[in-house]
């Protein structure tokens, strides 16, 4: 640089203009309007306060989209039928969740003639209220899930996981063969619950207490009481759902699929015409 | 020269008065259209705050001038939908199902909503051409049936599904599980002469032994024939169309373990009159009787 006799330093450049040239009144003033505007260019050429005010609009715009949720009554209508999900319902769930099913999958049936005639009663608030987090997806690369309960056997599913185009040629959707063959153990079902029952889902001590008897109750009926899993859980569906002894992965998802969107009983829900 | 809007010569436009190194920046107007588009876009936004629901109150949202609600709306269009289609099913419902199809015109409106009512409730296991799929999902194309191929047959399967156990009058038949009942190599023999039945590869002496055992364990419900019975579901073993497998290897299986598929009820999922539709259609797919 000192080489460089051409460079005298920015004061004496006669292309950079600096501070020191300026006039007294700086020429690159606001224009003389309202009050707002003369000083609007305090948040200008001050990044932190701009950051402070755009906080403050956002949280405006979301507190007004949000907070009436919480106390409005008709956000989550009361319905009959919504009861937490078994433990055996609620270790598919997660394994539904793993495998990210609810990247093609959506469990929200929308109020819409199509939909509904395709896929039966739009979906209520009230049937995800035990979801953390709920599975209502964005996207349908496959068919919507949220009454799928019931819809096919068992056999379907076994088939279905171990190869979808064994019975649906056009299907693109991945084989879950592993399902099938990996055990699981209920060790962790009551810390799950208990993890649940922290977010707000109402299982109760007793549930707690029988959670690893109902785990297995559900998958195997012969090992357990399930008139006692019926009356914590009631319609929950207990048979072996894999076909095959002891518990695996595919017990629980299948357990888990077939209570999509049976448990609301229709038949005493009146639509509240505000929503 | 703080304030002073200077207006510029060579557009003759105001300046907004901002000046960097000589650098004046003009405030050009916006044009009018876009100005009152903005301006209606305003206005149109109150105006639809107080005609749709909007403004949270302490209980409830405000309803809105037009009282509009999404649920209110859905059963609007299915109703009106319902509405075009109602002579045409009530008609459906007057007659026979077996008549249905002697009028044609009802028998076209029957096989185009048949046909959605089959592509989204059946084709998931019967195919969607009704071609079924190995593992116990009946083809509905040829004419085998395992418990009737009429209209009404099919309107009754339809409705009340197969081993389907919340509903009490599905049609329900329990093939024994001749594991526990027979030794293994009866099973075998028993396979070689289901084999013969429909002329497949077969050790004939084996199978010739086994004729006895078919009559006293199988014939109560396949017949003494192998052709089956419909009122027990059972399938007729001579005509070489298998549901889960024609080879010796399964065969076994089956009369080991016997089998019991199950279909659905769709008496809760579907009208009547969809019920009805569907099951013309899939008479109409070829093996109808």
């Amino acid at each position: 640089m000192a080489d460089n006799d051409k460079n005298h330093g920015a004061e004496q450049d006669p292309d950079v203009s600096a501070a020191s040239d300026a006039s007294e009144e700086a020429a690159h003033e606001t224009p003389q309007r309202g009050w707002v505007l003369r000083n609007h260019a305090l948040i200008e050429r001050n990044a932190f306060l701009l950051l402070v005010f755009s906080l403050i609009v956002v949280s405006i715009g979301g507190i007004v989209q949000i907070v009436p949720l919480f106390y409005l009554d008709n956000t989550i209508e009361e319905v009959d039928g919504m009861r937490p999900y078994s433990p055996l319902e609620l270790a598919g769930r997660n394994i539904y969740v793993r495998e990210g099913c609810y990247v093609c999958h959506s469990q929200m049936i929308r109020v819409m003639r199509d939909e509904v005639q395709r896929y039966g009663h739009y979906s209520l608030a009230a049937e995800s209220m035990y979801d953390h987090p709920f599975q209502w997806g964005s996207k349908r690369t496959g068919p919507d899930l949220a009454r799928i309960g019931g819809r096919y056997s068992d056999d379907w599913h076994r088939a279905h996981f171990e190869n979808p185009r064994d019975l649906v040629p056009e299907s693109i959707m991945p084989a879950y063969p592993w399902l099938a063959r990996t055990p699981i153990g209920s060790e962790n079902i009551e810390a799950v619950m208990r993890a649940n029952r922290a977010s707000g889902v109402p299982y109760t001590d007793e549930m707690l207490a029988e959670a690893r008897a109902d785990f297995r109750t559900q998958a195997d009926p012969d090992t357990g009481d399930v008139d006692a899993l019926l009356t914590r859980y009631p319609k929950a569906q207990a048979r072996n759902f894999d076909g095959t002894p002891g518990e695996s992965e595919l017990d629980a998802v299948i357990a888990y699929l077939q209570m999509l969107g049976t448990l609301v009983d229709f038949s005493t829900f009146e639509p509240d015409a505000s929503r | 020269m703080a304030g002073k809007r200077d207006v510029d010569e060579a557009t003759n436009t105001q300046t907004t008065g901002h000046e960097w190194d000589g650098i004046k920046e003009l405030d050009t107007p916006m044009p009018r259209w876009w100005l009152w588009s903005l301006y209606a876009t305003i206005v149109w936004g109150v105006i639809y705050l107080f005609l749709m629901p909007a403004w949270p109150l302490i209980n409830g949202a405000t309803p809105g001038l037009l009282g509009y609600s999404s649920r209110g709306a859905v059963e609007r269009d299915i109703a009106e939908a319902e509405a075009v289609n109602a002579p045409l099913d009530a008609q459906l419902m007057s007659v026979d199902i077996a008549s249905i199809a002697e009028d044609p015109d009802m028998l076209r409106y029957a096989i185009a909503g048949g046909g959605a009512v089959f592509r989204n409730n059946c084709s998931q296991c019967h195919g969607a051409g009704g071609q079924g799929a190995l593992g116990g999902y009946p083809n509905l194309v040829d004419d085998d049936w395992l418990w009737g191929g009429t209209t009404e047959e099919i309107y009754q399967t339809v409705t009340h599904g197969i081993r389907y156990e919340a509903d009490p009058d599905t049609r329900f038949s329990q093939m024994p599980a001749f594991g526990d009942i027979l030794e293994a190599d009866e099973i075998a023999g028993l396979a070689e002469y289901v084999l013969s039945l429909s002329g497949a590869d077969h050790d004939a002496d084996l199978a010739a032994a086994h004729q006895q055992t078919f009559i006293d364990n199988c014939s109560a419900c396949h017949g003494e024939d192998g052709t089956g019975m419909r009122d027990q579901g059972a399938p007729n073993l001579t005509d070489g169309i298998w549901l889960y497998g024609g080879d010796r290897d399964t065969i076994v299986a089956t009369i080991t373990n016997a089998r019991y598929g199950i279909m659905p009820a769709f008496q809760n999922r579907l009208t009547d009159a969809e019920i009805r539709k569907v099951a013309v259609y899939v008479h109409g797919l070829g093996g109808g009787e």
